[in-house]
């Protein structure tokens, strides 16, 4: 099927976003056809670079400049490029793009988002009311606004704790002064409040799944890391089947009538107990690998974005390994040039 | 008393000695006797029938080898593959 699709995130460094990823699943899928528009906010983004990837790439404002200027941006676009759907991988930016979902549709531009109200209720702060709903447990969290909270709450939960931004970033923290160093950090980077969470020690599972926004769970994966970065982000990971995770999925999906994709971080702690760590609304940076295993998140999240009925098995294999690698891409300077000067690129022309 | 649960009967097994668990993802390797402790629980043998069949397969004394397998089934309870009944 031609689809020309429009896709955020494309860093690809040690801590990649998802974009690229999600590039890799619809370039390799035989069902796919049509242009790829990579959007980024910054011009040294790597993916951008990659003459393999975007046919094209445009620069967008960032999300703090709000939803007008973003959609001024893509009146612009949408003058030179035929977009179908729109696929954003990035927390901070999906507010915006909820916001512009039907002014998009207008533009001819589909996506398939979860609703304000949802994107509210898999929150952070909100995590503990819902995690009862789907029947898993979460650790427990402060909500802190400056550093005396933070060494009040720290003295509730007990170290060690993870310190977390509101949309983003999270450190261990097993002292008052790491605790304050973290917290300085992350208000620094994304405001206050700043999360303070208990830490659960034991072995972190992921999962990378699809809500088709009317109570249904199209598919998902499993994953477990088994390496990780100095920073805790995982380098290498397994599919698996965890049956405890799937069946949370297809709960949340319920529960929420989830819209769109989503990925839940877990930990099971040395007594086999399974605690919610995170609802994150958009595809993981691992989503590749639900392709690897037959289940291409990506692909069926723009058939539901243009109102078709994805097709994707439920069953996969366990046991399909990804390990991110880096490497040098080699760009002339008139990459950079457009990019800095005229905020896009163009590798291929469209038809 | 343990018992193989689920997990255990979901181990994917290499000749090579790598054993991977599709559930969990925890993988790890184990020797010849090791595997063949796991294929036995697999085929439901007790704790004196694995025991008792290694025993006559193998040159060693009767202690050693229920020495060994007693703390191979502690190391797969730890892992949680048997659950104590």
């Amino acid at each position: 099927m031609k689809i020309n699709v429009a896709v955020t995130g494309l860093n690809a460094s040690d801590n990649p976003a998802p974009g690229v990823a999600v590039v890799r699943s619809l370039r390799e899928d035989g069902n796919w056809s049509g242009r790829i528009i990579g959007l980024s906010y910054d011009a040294y983004e790597p993916g951008l670079f990659d003459p393999h990837l975007a046919d094209s790439a445009y620069l967008i404002p960032y999300p703090k400049e709000g939803p007008e200027a973003l959609l001024g941006r893509f009146r612009d676009i949408r003058g030179r490029e035929e977009i179908d759907v729109l696929l954003p991988t990035l927390d901070p930016e999906l507010e915006n793009f909820v916001k512009l979902e039907a002014e998009l549709g207008a533009l001819g531009i589909r996506a398939f988002l979860p609703s304000l109200e949802q994107l509210r209720r898999r929150a952070k702060s909100n995590l503990p009311e819902l995690a009862g709903d789907i029947d898993l447990l979460v650790p427990e969290i402060r909500m802190v606004s400056d550093l005396r909270e933070a060494e009040k709450a720290s003295q509730d939960l007990d170290f060690p704790l993870v310190i977390k931004g509101l949309f983003y970033e999270a450190y261990r923290a097993s002292n008052a002064a790491e605790l304050f160093s973290f917290v300085q950090i992350i208000a620094a980077r994304w405001g206050y409040p700043v999360i303070l969470q208990k830490h659960i020690s034991g072995e972190e599972y992921n999962l990378a799944g699809l809500g088709d926004g009317s109570g249904g769970l199209v598919s998902a994966v499993c994953m477990k890391k088994v390496s990780l970065t100095d920073r805790g982000k995982g380098w290498a990971g397994v599919s698996i089947h965890h049956r405890g995770l799937l069946e949370a999925a297809g709960r949340l999906a319920s529960a929420l009538k989830w819209r769109g994709g989503f990925e839940l971080e877990a930990m099971m702690d040395h007594d086999g107990k399974l605690y919610l760590i995170e609802i994150n609304p958009r595809f993981p940076a691992w989503i590749y690998l639900a392709k690897a295993c037959g289940i291409n998140l990506p692909l069926a999240y723009c058939e539901l974005a243009l109102g078709r009925e994805p097709r994707l098995p439920r069953e996969y294999k366990a046991g399909t390994l990804f390990v991110h690698y880096t490497t040098d891409l080699i760009a002339d300077v008139s990459q950079l040039d457009s990019l800095l000067t005229r905020r896009e690129i163009h590798y291929r022309k469209g038809s | 008393m343990t018992t193989p649960n689920k997990r255990l009967h979901g181990l994917a097994l290499s000749d090579s000695g790598f054993i991977f668990d599709p559930e969990t993802g925890q993988a790890f390797t184990a020797n010849e006797l090791g595997l063949e402790i796991i294929r036995l629980l697999k085929e439901g043998r007790t704790f004196e029938e694995i025991v008792s069949d290694i025993e006559n397969r193998y040159d060693a004394g009767y202690d050693l080898i229920y020495k060994d397998v007693a703390q191979f089934l502690s190391q797969l309870k730890t892992s949680r593959w048997l659950d104590e009944n």
